[in-house]
């Protein structure tokens, strides 16, 4: 037998690196709230922060290189990229909070009554789900965006559609796993309406994985937002968008390179952000994680 | 009834719910079918005729079960802009989507397998620490967007590929491949990222189990060890995950095919979009949801041959 020392037992050998423990404060979720923050402060803050107007047209400045007067160049119309990328925030934050309420609003009650009640209505609400969840996620909002026509409005509805299932299926998921707990038991052996008890007891219990749902879903809907507007299918010119702007970008890609950077740039930032805080929230709130190393 | 049978009849009601989704969505659409279709220019006759070739003059029972009918015998109608059967468009373009799909998922796993072992073989060292990090940024980078930067450096600043199209595999497998490679990295590499992940956590959750440890002290190596015991073991949620992957790259081929000019079904349910062809988003939908469900169920049957402990009796 080999006595080099084993890399396959490294995770078992005593005295081997152990995984790193885990501070009060966890790394992704300082980094993700940060990013968040920051992004969030950044498109709020917009039409303070923004040189120009975003959709100022300028014929005679089309297409400057970065810097000068125009920190990250124009656009084919001579539109400030800067502006543009900070104004586009407001659109992917807006469109990203909206379409998490429409999922969440009617997924999680969906979810927990189905789980709550059980029975016949169950297997109705998660049929449905499950055709829902039949189609890959894109395809599904791409297929609503056909149905209601293209548009900011209808991107939010249909991302909004893709995410009902996902939260559906997790509300049903937990309020199996507590409606035969004590504290459900003991509010309606007090003679507590079931309404009340699913809202008053059932949800704040499963609460946790709700948020950190919410916040990767965040991710996911500020990402399906970008693409749709790259589709041509999201926010329309000469609404700035993240989405619509690499769209625009593509056709000048090797005259103007700058167009195609910072737009992408801000998704990946956005996106990254937000999944590092659900990660984050993810070992803050669910115990089971803890110390684990198979995140 | 053996499990492969019964595994095969359980598609048909997935396909009958993404059908019946498919024609409900397009049935919501707000104003008249056959003037958005045709436009507002269209002469009233040409109106009347493709509604009674939509059947929009019977009730919506009625035309579903028609429609259902017409899909059994995979009859998907004519479409309008093209003036040619959905079902011949569609199967020009499924090959292409095919192809980029399956190649993404070379790329995926190609990356995610070898990044993952050796970032569980050395869990906490700096690889994988990188690993770790360089997953979390390949997630939150938007496939399309690394398309344009894959076309930014391979296909202006240095041309090595090209920048757009698609040459046919029987027609020159050498240009086949070279149109597909930008296409599948672009797609494949955020995949990769994710099952990058999944294939460290497997990995790791199996090297800490009593059989690893019984079989290094009967004296096998690492490597066997791995590739005899502990891959069998770690790459059963694998096989499940990187199966439903094939769904987001699915779904993810629409984008990338506009990115790089790629004739495949996604490409043809945007045309379908913006001419306002809803026969062809039809088609394209189901074909798409289709292949899901199917891939779906591929996935299922391969556990066989990679799990022992499931029997499929």
């Amino acid at each position: 037998m080999s006595t080099r020392p084993s890399a396959l037992r490294l995770p078992l050998a005593p005295g081997s690196p152990a995984p790193p423990r885990r501070h009060r404060l966890n790394p992704p979720l300082v980094a993700g709230g940060a990013l968040v923050a920051t992004l969030v402060a950044l498109a709020l803050g917009a039409p303070l922060l923004a040189p120009y107007d975003p959709t100022a047209v300028d014929p005679a400045g089309r297409l400057t290189p970065p810097g000068g007067s125009h920190l990250l160049g124009t656009d084919r119309l001579g539109r400030d990229v800067a502006s543009r990328v900070l104004h586009g925030g407001r659109v992917a934050m807006a469109v990203g909070a909206t379409a998490v309420l429409i999922g969440a609003g009617a997924g999680v009650p969906l979810g927990l009554v189905a789980g709550y009640r059980g029975g016949t209505l169950d297997s109705l609400v998660m049929r449905v789900m499950d055709g829902l969840l039949a189609f890959p996620a894109l395809l599904l909002a791409v297929m609503t965006i056909a149905a209601l026509g293209p548009g900011h409005v209808q991107a939010m509805v249909a991302i909004g559609i893709v995410l009902i299932p996902i939260f559906a299926r997790l509300s049903r998921a937990q309020a199996l796993a507590v409606r035969h707990q004590e504290f459900v038991l003991a509010a309606r052996a007090l003679g507590a309406p079931e309404g009340r008890i699913v809202a008053r007891h059932v949800l704040p219990n499963i609460a946790g994985p709700l948020v950190i749902q919410g916040t990767v879903a965040f991710s996911g809907a500020v990402l399906a937002e970008a693409s749709l507007s790259y589709l041509g299918l999201g926010t329309q010119p000469p609404t700035p968008s993240w989405g619509g702007m690499l769209q625009e970008a593509r056709d000048v890609l090797f005259i103007a390179w700058w167009m195609a950077i910072w737009p992408g740039v801000a998704v990946a930032a956005a996106v990254l952000g937000f999944n590092l805080l659900g990660d984050g929230l993810r070992d803050l709130l669910d115990p089971r994680l803890r110390g684990g190393a198979g995140q | 009834m053996p499990f492969v049978v019964r595994r095969l009849l359980a598609v048909v009601p997935t396909v009958l719910v993404v059908a019946t989704a498919t024609f409900l969505a397009l049935q919501v659409v707000p104003g008249d079918v056959a003037t958005i279709m045709l436009g507002v220019d269209a002469r009233p006759e040409e109106l009347g005729r493709l509604r009674r070739e939509l059947g929009l003059d019977r009730p919506l029972v009625v035309r579903y079960v028609e429609w259902l009918g017409r899909l059994a015998r995979i009859d998907l109608g004519t479409s309008v802009s093209y003036r040619e059967p959905v079902t011949r468009l569609v199967a020009q373009r499924l090959p292409v989507t095919v192809s980029v799909a399956l190649g993404a998922m070379v790329v995926a796993l190609g990356v995610a397998l070898p990044v993952g072992i050796a970032a569980a073989r050395r869990a906490w060292s700096p690889l994988d620490l990188a690993a770790l990090a360089g997953s979390q940024l390949g997630l939150a980078i938007p496939t399309f967007w690394l398309g344009i930067l894959l076309l930014l450096g391979f296909a202006a600043a240095w041309p090595v590929f090209p920048l757009q199209g698609y040459v046919a595999l029987a027609h020159d497998p050498a240009q086949w491949l070279r149109h597909l490679a930008l296409p599948a990295l672009a797609l494949g590499l955020e995949r990769a990222a994710a099952l990058t992940r999944l294939v460290r956590a497997a990995v790791l959750d199996e090297l800490r189990r009593d059989y690893v440890r019984t079989a290094r002290s009967k004296g096998l190596g690492d490597a066997t060890v791995l590739r005899r015991h502990v891959l069998r073991n770690a790459l059963i949620p694998v096989l499940t995950v990187a199966g439903l992957q094939l769904g987001f790259l699915l779904g993810g081929t629409i984008v990338i095919e506009q990115v790089f000019g790629l004739p495949g079904l996604g490409r043809l349910l945007l045309q379908g979009i913006y001419a306002r062809d809803l026969l062809i988003v039809q088609g394209a939908v189901l074909a798409i949801a289709t292949m899901f469900a199917l891939l779906n169920l591929v996935v299922d049957l391969l556990y066989a041959a990679a799990d022992p402990r499931i029997t499929y009796d």
